[in-house]
């Protein structure tokens, strides 16, 4: 389904944008047809105009930039962010690592349209982007708190509203759940069975 | 004193104005602060979100395939489009391809989605510069293609149909005789509107030169789909980065060459022409090629059929398990994009192995172009605000997601 010329050249890529951004490659590689590069999040500025400038990359549409959360590492996000080169036809995906305190360097100031993306972020996932032009909420409510995209968030959210007739307006309550949110866990048990089901001692003992 | 009088004049003339969220030209819940100077435009701040509904929160405690459904919600205007993103993304993880059937189906009801699109987009851009009858037209023939969806999925909206591995149910050939009977009419109804609107003298003094997007906006405001075409770039997913059977299909990609409000209406009507011609090749390839399965036989994403059920055990287990459990992803992360009629529709998706997605991204076009709205009004005239905003093609499902 993948193409071997196209990775071939996807993996030249990458050996040649380490090769010039040695500070601020991690590490790159094609996986499903895909070039991931991991960055210095101190060097990404620098990086991202790289590969924007340089003649064999010339990134120049930004996707998208997003965050992930991982709560089990020590920096805990993960921003994200995917380039498109419209003259080159292809594509690449930039992650780097940040912790709830500390910023990412923002790079609205090479693609405006990172504005948005890392209001976004932000909203999402509580992710400081430093030296962002207007830093605020964007999708959720107007006085809204909390971070809603983060695995310890619940889906239920904090608060719910309603339109109370009596007052004429709306109301904000805290949520109230008929019954207990019901996450129910589907995995599958047959592979994980290793202990003994009650009454297996029977098929070892001899019939009188 | 005559000067003070002159400076409270000029200070007269600036004014903030409040546009929506409820007014029928903000397509959808957009609410715009507009810092005015007389009637000229020097600010656009869009406030967005007021129709957040956490799909992507959603989505990472549902299975795969229980959270397909949330993306027909995202661009409501052309719901399967969405849907193959999700489908293409999943199959990419898991390394499966389609069987040619359904993927001849995809493109099929993609491409009768991208006309559901534009026929919407184009006819209420003509009712934002006053022209009332257009879109009494376009509305005629989308209940048409509505009919359609229903006919293929059961819903005319919300069609949860594409799956990945497929798509849900095969179309019977009634349906596709008479898809090929619409298509053979439809140009009819393209070609009325044209002469009614696309020579129209206050048509193009409402359009042309209005909301020029030159190269740099492109590349600095992440543009897609006809907001690239309109300005002359031959950009299009379905022929630079094919996916499904595009690169076998003949279709040609309008481009516009000022990149202003006209060039992009003029775009939105000839896709409308070739997609035609694309729905029509597939019904020609579906008939051609017969019938043949249209998920993914034997595989673990195929729900087992009711006769098979009723008396093996195992396939009841297996449908027990598919619609409970769900199937399982490998650990990877991945993007995927289709052109969507509103521009690069992208879902970015991190697995860890489980039968829930870990994160899923939804890039969608319009985010990107809305941004833009201070960018292309700043120096345009108020009643240009409503013209720039019905030419990219906005659709609130999809931005505040």
């Amino acid at each position: 389904m993948i193409d071997a010329e196209a990775i071939e050249s996807l993996k030249d890529l990458g050996a040649h944008i380490s090769a010039r951004q040695p500070d601020a490659v991690r590490a790159a590689d094609v996986v499903l047809g895909e070039l991931t590069i991991l960055a210095e999040r101190d060097h990404v500025l620098g990086l991202l105009r790289f590969l924007r400038d340089d003649q064999q990359c010339n990134f120049e549409t930004l996707i998208d930039v997003c965050g992930v959360d991982y709560p089990e590492r020590t920096e805990r996000f993960e921003v994200v962010y995917h380039l498109l080169s419209m003259r080159m036809n292809h594509r690449v995906r930039v992650r780097v690592q940040t912790s709830e305190e500390t910023p990412v360097p923002s790079i609205v100031g090479l693609w405006p349209a990172a504005n948005w993306f890392e209001r976004e972020a932000f909203d999402m996932y509580g992710i400081q982007f430093s030296d962002h032009p207007d830093l605020r909420r964007i999708l959720t409510d107007y006085g809204f708190e909390g971070y809603p995209l983060r695995k310890d968030f619940p889906l239920t959210g904090h608060y719910e509203v309603r339109y109370d007739d009596l007052e004429k307006r709306v109301v904000y309550e805290p949520v109230e759940l008929a019954q207990e949110y019901r996450n129910f866990d589907f995995l599958s048990p047959w592979e994980g069975m290793t202990s003994q089901i009650p009454g297996d001692e029977k098929a070892e003992e001899v019939p009188e | 004193m005559a000067d003070t009088a002159h400076l409270t004049e000029m200070e007269d003339r600036k004014f903030t104005l409040n546009f929506g969220p409820q007014h029928p030209a903000a397509h959808g819940v957009l609410r715009m602060i507009l810092d005015l100077d007389g009637e000229v435009v020097t600010r656009v701040d869009s406030h967005i979100g007021l129709l957040h509904r956490g799909t992507e929160k959603l989505l990472e405690y549902k299975t795969f395939l229980q959270g397909m459904p949330y993306f027909d919600r995202l661009d409501y205007c052309a719901p399967m489009n969405q849907e193959h993103a999700w489908c293409l993304a999943i199959e990419k993880l898991l390394g499966v391809t389609v069987p040619r059937r359904a993927s001849l189906i995809r493109v099929l009801y993609s491409e009768l989605g991208r006309i559901m699109s534009h026929l919407l987009n184009v006819g209420t851009g003509i009712m934002d510069v006053g022209a009332l009858t257009p879109i009494t037209w376009c509305f005629e023939e989308r209940e048409k293609l509505c009919v359609f969806y229903e006919r293929a999925s059961g819903s005319r909206m919300h069609a949860a149909y594409f799956r990945p591995g497929g798509v849900h149910q095969d179309l019977p050939q009634a349906l596709l005789d008479d898809l090929a009977e619409w298509c053979d009419d439809f140009p009819k109804m393209l070609d009325q509107v044209e002469s009614l609107v696309t020579e129209n003298r206050i048509f193009k003094q409402r359009m042309v030169d209005i909301g020029v997007v030159d190269e740099k906006t492109i590349m600095d405001w992440g543009f897609s789909g006809v907001m690239v075409r309109g300005s002359g770039f031959a950009w299009d997913l379905r022929r630079a980065q094919p996916y499904e059977c595009y690169s076998e299909l003949d279709f040609k990609i309008p481009v516009g060459r000022n990149g202003d409000n006209y060039d992009r209406y003029v775009c939105r009507m000839e896709e409308m022409r070739e997609s035609t011609k694309i729905m029509q090749q597939c019904i020609e390839l579906l008939a051609k090629e017969g019938p043949g399965p249209v998920l993914l036989p034997g595989s673990k994403m195929a729900p087992p059929r009711r006769a098979e059920m009723k008396n093996s055990m195992e396939a009841l287990i297996h449908h027990f398990k598919l619609y409970t459990e769900g199937f399982h992803v490998p650990e990877g992360e991945t993007y995927a994009a289709v052109e969507a009629p509103k521009g690069e529709f992208g879902v970015y998706l991190v697995s860890d192995g489980t039968n829930r997605p870990y994160r899923a991204k939804i890039r969608a076009p319009g985010y990107p172009h809305l941004q833009a709205m201070d960018h292309l009004c700043k120096g345009h005239m108020l009643a240009d605000v409503s013209a720039v905003l019905g030419s990219l093609d906005i659709v609130f499902g999809e931005i505040d997601r």
